[in-house]
């Protein structure tokens, strides 16, 4: 059963010449936690738009085709509904932080669904702890650095217990480390609490390896959509220009070299070494 | 850079700021109100000096200061204008009640600018959103005041580094005359209003997400509650009202030149 | 020649960013200066083009003290890119945008017109000269700010976070862009923690920690240090990892990018079947 399912869905923006995205047809699966990759302007964003119903709602503009999220049809259900059901975390942390306090921030989308206060404290410092900021709660948001302050919208969306969150680019503004913790965080929340995770990233040198499903878009369109493994190691993908991991890439060129190595394609260096000491053990 | 620092908030911990901001409100207009119905020195200094307990409490002195430094060149004027057309009109011979006659206004003015500026130094911008709310103030309202207070930080970080930009793109902002000056900030000014139009738009997207408008009671993470400290503001603030009131109705107060001359 | 001696800054707010750094850096150099947010990085570039002076110590360019100088002065030197150089373009057109540096240098009309036309095919802007800045993608944008910087030749060029919020294609041309410049002679200093990006360019690479200069060396030497990298909150490029974790193996531990990896393991397991 699919959690989001899009069928020949294309969509033009207001005053747009072309369309964004261009009859993409894709199924998510409940608990997945998948990777949405593909060069700047490739649809991405408009995508991640469709799936809590920011298009058509808010952008208007031309949209065939059809998108259910949840089993609703996004058309029809205004965005508030849609929120309950679908996170989204944008790209750049600091405007999507509106109050004065980290906890006043997670509670707001509680707040607006008119949530009983008991309830609400409950969930904001649930949401709190699993992104790890339960201890900067009263800070305030200029005083948090990148990375905290996208941990905060993290938790801002979660508090709304949503069953899928969408994270558009979120790490990059953030340095390596303050992004490997936001991955270790969504990584989490879909292994341990099953929510499914769509991750918007360039980076899949960091990424590739937390995914079980992988769509490369290019121009507007789904170009390469199901396993990472096979994905990331087909032609199709080095031709598009995605950054196919280094592992990945150098595991590719040993083979084209006739080197023996095993058929498990590695996503990350722990795989490649693994990879490389039973072929230098073998011979 | 030091004009934008003065922007940012804090959150301070006191026994003032920890005050329910609406009874500080009150507070204020209390005294406010005590300073409009006295002319006269005396009443105007013991009203002052009440205050200044509040500032010590809330360690903002260093901060109320500055503020009080900033009305003095104000007061100047009030003073001066208010003892040369007094003077003018009660002549020479009434100097000393003159000088005391402009020294009361001028005090009046001190009194207010002393009276909101402890206000607005103990009451940080959050929990004064927070009373906007609580005071049935239509949400919308109080959303765009904590929105603001939350994102000049944030503008003037962005002006600056704008300004840096053009500087290393050899902009010199001190360069010409008055109109060219002027005309210097344009690289600035546009960049910045760009920016702040795509930042709006980011807002409101991200507002959209998080369910904005569901309904319209909406809830609060943070109730405003009555505490000790509030109840005994408001014993405060009654008790300098009646005493004021009842000073002004029942007593002819002595100006401080007759009291001064009893005395001596 | 870019020279700190004992370079010092704190900001009017108390934060010490700058605690005693000392480097040289000489013309045609290519350097990436790297470390954690808040180590000082971009407190320290900012010092090369006199947008900061020193509170202690100093800081000479090409000889010249840079207290005793405007940031125009210095700026017609050292050409500086910043992190989010789309965003301070206002102009109507994306060739007034690359001509409004060299008005206020100075320029006569005619250098600038051939300037402008060299500076828009260098990083293929061509087509977009009557073009609003504001109507073009996010990518082409930075190269329009690029290409506004570079119009009045700079000898140095810093660029500060390049790579932040670029895809792999637009990573490529700017490493194809940078190798350019360096073929050039030109001094390049780069501010990132990208290191996959590092590794793809060897340059010479200045580890930054908590205001202080932490490691000074070869990208190769330093990006295959563990112990030091992560004194900067940093890891090791991937394919450094790799050769890491293999390092009982009798692998060569100093190596950061894929062609180098391939050339190493080729030999390796050829000598092994042999």
């Amino acid at each position: 059963m699919s959690i989001i399912e899009t069928k020949n869905l294309t969509y033009t923006y207001p005053g747009g010449t072309k369309p964004s995205i261009e009859d993409v047809s894709i199924k998510i699966k409940k608990g997945e936690f998948i990777l949405i990759t593909g060069p700047s302007g490739c649809g991405k964003t408009t995508l991640c738009r469709c799936f809590n119903g920011l298009i058509p709602h808010f952008y208007q503009g031309e949209l065939k085709g059809d998108v259910t999220v949840v089993g609703l049809k996004v058309a029809e259900q205004p965005i508030y509904e849609l929120a309950k059901h679908v996170g989204l975390v944008f790209q750049n942390p600091e405007n999507q932080l509106f109050a004065l306090s980290v906890e006043k921030d997670v509670a707001f989308g509680l707040e607006n669904l008119g949530v009983q206060r008991e309830e609400m404290l409950k969930r904001v410092n649930w949401a709190l702890k699993l992104a790890g900021i339960y201890d900067i709660r009263e800070r305030t948001p200029h005083e948090l650095s990148g990375g905290q302050q996208q941990r905060v919208a993290i938790a801002s969306v979660l508090a709304m217990q949503p069953e899928v969150i969408i994270l558009d680019e979120p790490t990059s503004f953030l340095d390596p480390l303050g992004a490997k913790k936001i991955f270790e965080v969504i990584y989490d929340l879909n292994r341990k609490l099953g929510i499914t995770v769509i991750l918007v990233e360039h980076r899949l040198d960091l990424t590739a390896r937390y995914a079980n499903h992988i769509i490369i878009m290019d121009n507007g369109k789904s170009v390469l959509d199901g396993e990472p493994r096979k994905i990331l190691s087909s032609e199709e993908a080095l031709l598009i220009g995605v950054g196919i991991p280094k592992p990945t890439r150098l595991y590719q060129m040993l083979q084209k070299d006739k080197v023996n190595l095993d058929n498990i394609i590695p996503l990350s260096s722990d795989e490649m070494a693994t990879v490389l000491r039973e072929a230098l053990k073998s011979q | 850079m030091s004009v934008f620092e003065g922007l940012k908030f804090r959150r301070v911990y006191s026994p003032i700021h920890d005050l329910d901001p609406r009874i500080k409100f009150i507070y204020v207009c209390a005294i406010f109100t005590v300073a409009i119905i006295f002319l006269e020195l005396i009443p105007l200094m013991i009203l002052f000096l009440i205050q200044i307990p509040f500032v010590v409490l809330a360690g903002v002195k260093r901060e109320w200061l500055r503020s009080m430094r900033g009305a003095a060149f104000l007061a100047t004027i009030i003073f001066l204008t208010n003892f040369i057309f007094s003077y003018i009109s009660a002549g020479p011979e009434n100097t000393a009640a003159t000088v005391e006659y402009a020294c009361a206004l001028t005090l009046r003015f001190i009194v207010l600018v002393e009276s909101f500026s402890v206000f607005f130094l103990t009451t940080s911008p959050d929990r004064l959103g927070l009373a906007l709310e609580q005071t049935h103030i239509p949400y919308e309202f109080c959303f765009a005041f904590t929105t603001a207070v939350r994102f000049v930080p944030v503008l003037a970080e962005e002006a600056q580094t704008i300004m840096d930009a053009q500087k290393a793109r050899g902009l010199e902002l001190e360069r010409g005359n008055f109109l060219k000056r002027i005309r210097n900030y344009i690289p600035i000014l546009i960049p910045l209003i760009v920016s702040a139009i795509r930042r709006s738009l980011e807002l409101a997207e991200a507002m959209e997400s998080r369910a904005w408008g569901a309904t319209k009671n909406r809830t609060n993470l943070y109730a405003l509650k009555m505490h000790r400290g509030d109840f005994y503001l408001v014993g405060i603030t009654a008790g300098i009202l009646t005493v004021a009131i009842y000073v002004r109705l029942s007593f002819g107060i002595p100006s401080l030149n007759d009291l001064l001359g009893w005395l001596f | 020649m870019i020279e700190a001696r004992d370079l010092y800054f704190t900001y009017p707010n108390g934060v010490e960013a700058l605690k005693g750094v000392s480097l040289k850096i000489k013309n045609g150099e290519f350097v990436a200066i790297m470390g954690e947010n808040g180590a000082g990085k971009t407190t320290l570039i900012k010092h090369f083009n006199g947008l900061l002076k020193p509170t202690g110590g100093s800081v000479f360019i090409d000889e010249t003290e840079t207290t005793k100088v405007t940031v125009a002065t210095l700026a017609r030197k050292v050409g500086f890119v910043f992190q989010n150089a789309d965003k301070q373009l206002f102009s109507e057109t994306v060739e007034e945008e690359i001509a409004f540096a060299l008005k206020n240098f100075g320029f006569k009309e005619n250098i600038i017109r051939r300037r402008v036309t060299w500076a828009l095919n260098l990083l293929d802007l061509t087509q977009y000269r009557k073009t609003s800045p504001f109507m073009l993608s996010g990518g082409e944008r930075k190269r329009v700010a690029l290409a506004s910087v570079l119009a009045w030749k700079p000898r140095v060029l810093i660029l500060d976070e390049p790579t932040i919020g670029q895809d792999h294609q637009q990573k490529e041309k700017l490493l194809q862009f940078i190798l350019q410049m360096k073929t050039q002679r030109k001094t390049i200093i780069i501010v990132t923690h990208d290191v996959e990006f590092v590794a793809e360019c060897h340059p010479r690479v200045i580890l930054m920690s908590q205001g202080r200069i932490i490691a000074d060396g070869e990208a190769r030497k330093i990006l295959t240090n563990p112990e030091i990298l992560i004194q900067a909150s940093i890891v090791p490029p991937q394919i450094t990892q790799i050769f890491l974790q293999l390092s009982n193996l009798k692998l060569p531990r100093e190596v950061i990018d894929t062609y180098e990896a391939r050339e190493k393991l080729l030999n390796l397991l050829e000598k092994k079947a042999e």
